[in-house]
């Protein structure tokens, strides 16, 4: 997981969950978020009032996230977006969070398309922060121009 | 890292005991990957929270293990749901999610899971033997299971808990470890004075203090000078668990790995000594109350978790044949309402204004009336800390002796223990 070429706005993640390629704007959080409580399952914005990003959707983003908060209910919301085509177009982790990534789990077990999760260190998000990203299958993430 | 499975649970994966149990097998080893655990270790029993419904998603996942011919390997009990099958009380959950929600519940009893319902199993016979490994959910089952009966868990959520039931195993980590059970903390209430150590508020109240001042690390209670019976031990770990991420902890001479603090701490020496003061307790009885001063009061709620028979005898005791203003919703299990059934004594707790609710609870589904500025009063700080987000009640926490002669008065009526 290193930047490839300093400045060029790629980075290689390592697969965590594999699933679809995604290319989405990029949805940098600036704080760990719970996905239970703190992500609406029905229209895939978050909804913890408290979070930097409040009121910001998810839905269709390459999501960037700095940390999670464990909930053991985490992985139901994750599976809910799924199902209802609400879920991100790619998943980077600070660090696996095998809760909520058992969503992904049990999507890909239904047959259901699923977001390919990779893992980045955080101090590599920001770079992608106002930019469209795309996450490959193999875990290589850039900038789009 | 990979995991490495046995021939017989690689030959389960790939479906020679049915399609819905090679899913649970994949779940279980693709999570035991995402887990960092090498292998996975047989369970003796699984106390599955998957079945409230969330969403319709986790119906058509338990459906989908149905088709498949999945069934339980273990004796496997069942958490709350959204509904409350046995008609004491009436939810007030819409369709279609009321059906979706009915659908999972249905599901997770085809798969062969004990109709319980409870969160409280470990009172409705349910107690894994000391030193076993097992399965379980919900966030205060797991506790008491870890802690006070000494088996092995850790807190096993949606999805997970049913596939571990399933497939007979679970990812070897955590707290099915030696290593990773032993106190690295000691939370000292020596200091505390008797009369608040032995009031009726004082377990719930140092359970939400010790959450909040370990996080999910682990503790030793110290200055503890006998058993406080388990409906303590419960609400201690319910509080606990809810204020922090406790999964495990430890009573000097109460709980079974703790004949002593030094043999909690596996011989060495604490990273810190936290010493509660009064001032620690008082502070952290006012945060579980959000309405502190309110003059208004909607309903009383109890039973989180789930009330034991003992429990009804205190609550039959203190309202002492008075009606209520307000109502009392007392939550159960049907291990429970067997038992007040066969007297007559729900009926007669229900004359004057108990309203019993089974299967289920006031914070996972839709049961108190919907009302502007409403405020609920509860001896649990367990409801005390989801009431608030869950039901949109603010709350008062006071003592159960407290509760009822709120709810007889109508008033809050609240007794200064600290």
């Amino acid at each position: 997981m290193t930047l490839t070429q300093q400045g060029s706005r790629d980075a290689s993640g390592t697969v965590l969950v594999s699933g679809s390629a995604g290319l989405g704007p990029a949805l940098v959080l600036s704080a760990p978020i719970s996905f239970w409580g703190g992500v609406d399952p029905k229209s895939g914005r978050i909804a913890d009032v408290r979070h930097p990003e409040h009121g910001q959707s998810i839905s269709g983003s390459v999501l960037f996230l700095p940390g999670t908060i464990g909930s053991s209910s985490a992985s139901a919301v994750l599976l809910e977006l799924v199902h209802a085509n609400l879920a991100p177009a790619a998943l980077v982790l600070h660090e696996p969070d095998a809760i909520l990534l058992l969503g992904l789990l049990v999507a890909r077990e239904m047959g259901w398309p699923t977001p390919v999760a990779v893992r980045l260190d955080r101090s590599l998000h920001g770079q992608f922060a106002g930019a469209a990203a795309f996450v490959s299958e193999d875990g290589a993430i850039r900038a789009e121009a | 890292m990979s995991v490495d499975l046995t021939a017989e649970e690689r030959a389960l994966a790939e479906g020679q005991a049915g399609e819905g149990a090679a899913m649970a097998m994949r779940v279980v080893a693709d999570s035991a990957r995402l887990l960092g655990a090498s292998r996975l270790i047989p369970i003796a029993s699984a106390h599955i929270d998957g079945a409230l419904y969330h969403g319709d998603s986790g119906t058509l996942f338990a459906e989908r293990l149905v088709d498949g011919g999945a069934r339980v390997a273990v004796r496997s009990t069942l958490n709350v749901g959204a509904l409350d099958l046995t008609g004491c009380s009436q939810i007030r959950l819409a369709e279609p999610a009321r059906g979706m929600a009915r659908r999972m519940m249905e599901a997770y009893r085809e798969l062969g899971c004990e109709q319980s319902w409870t969160c409280a199993p470990y009172q409705a016979g349910h107690r894994p033997a000391f030193g076993s490994d097992v399965a379980w959910g919900e966030s205060n089952a797991v506790v008491f299971c870890n802690s006070v009966l000494g088996a092995r868990t850790n807190r096993y959520g949606d999805f997970l808990d049913i596939a571990c039931a399933i497939s007979g195993r679970a990812p070897d980590y955590g707290l099915h470890r030696d290593e990773n059970r032993r106190a690295t903390l000691v939370f000292d209430v020596s200091g505390l004075p008797v009369t608040f150590l032995t009031s009726e508020i004082a377990w719930p109240v140092l359970g939400s203090l010790y959450g909040r001042q370990v996080g999910n690390a682990i503790g030793v209670v110290t200055g503890i000078a006998g058993h406080p019976g388990e409906d303590a031990l419960k609400a201690f770990g319910a509080a606990a668990a809810s204020s922090g991420s406790v999964g495990l902890f430890h009573i000097a001479g109460v709980t079974p790995e703790a004949p002593t603090a030094v043999a909690a701490l596996g011989g060495s020496e604490p990273a810190a000594i936290i010493e509660v003061t009064r001032e620690m307790v008082r502070a952290a009885q006012a945060g579980l109350s959000t309405a502190a001063g309110t003059d208004r009061l909607d309903a009383v709620a109890i039973g989180s978790p789930h009330l034991s028979l003992a429990e009804f005898d205190a609550l039959e005791r203190l309202i002492a044949g008075r009606n209520l203003r307000i109502p009392i919703y007392a939550c159960t299990g049907r291990h429970v309402l067997a038992a007040l059934d066969s007297d007559g004594r729900r009926a007669g707790l229900e004359r004057r204004g108990v309203i019993v609710v089974a299967d289920t609870c006031v914070v996972v589904t839709p049961v108190l009336p919907q009302k502007d500025g409403a405020v609920l009063m509860t001896n649990s700080g367990k409801f005390a800390h989801y009431a608030p987000g869950n039901t949109g009640y603010s709350v008062l926490y006071g003592s159960l002796a407290d509760c009822v002669e709120s709810a007889v008065s109508g008033k809050p009526m609240l007794t200064d223990l600290a």
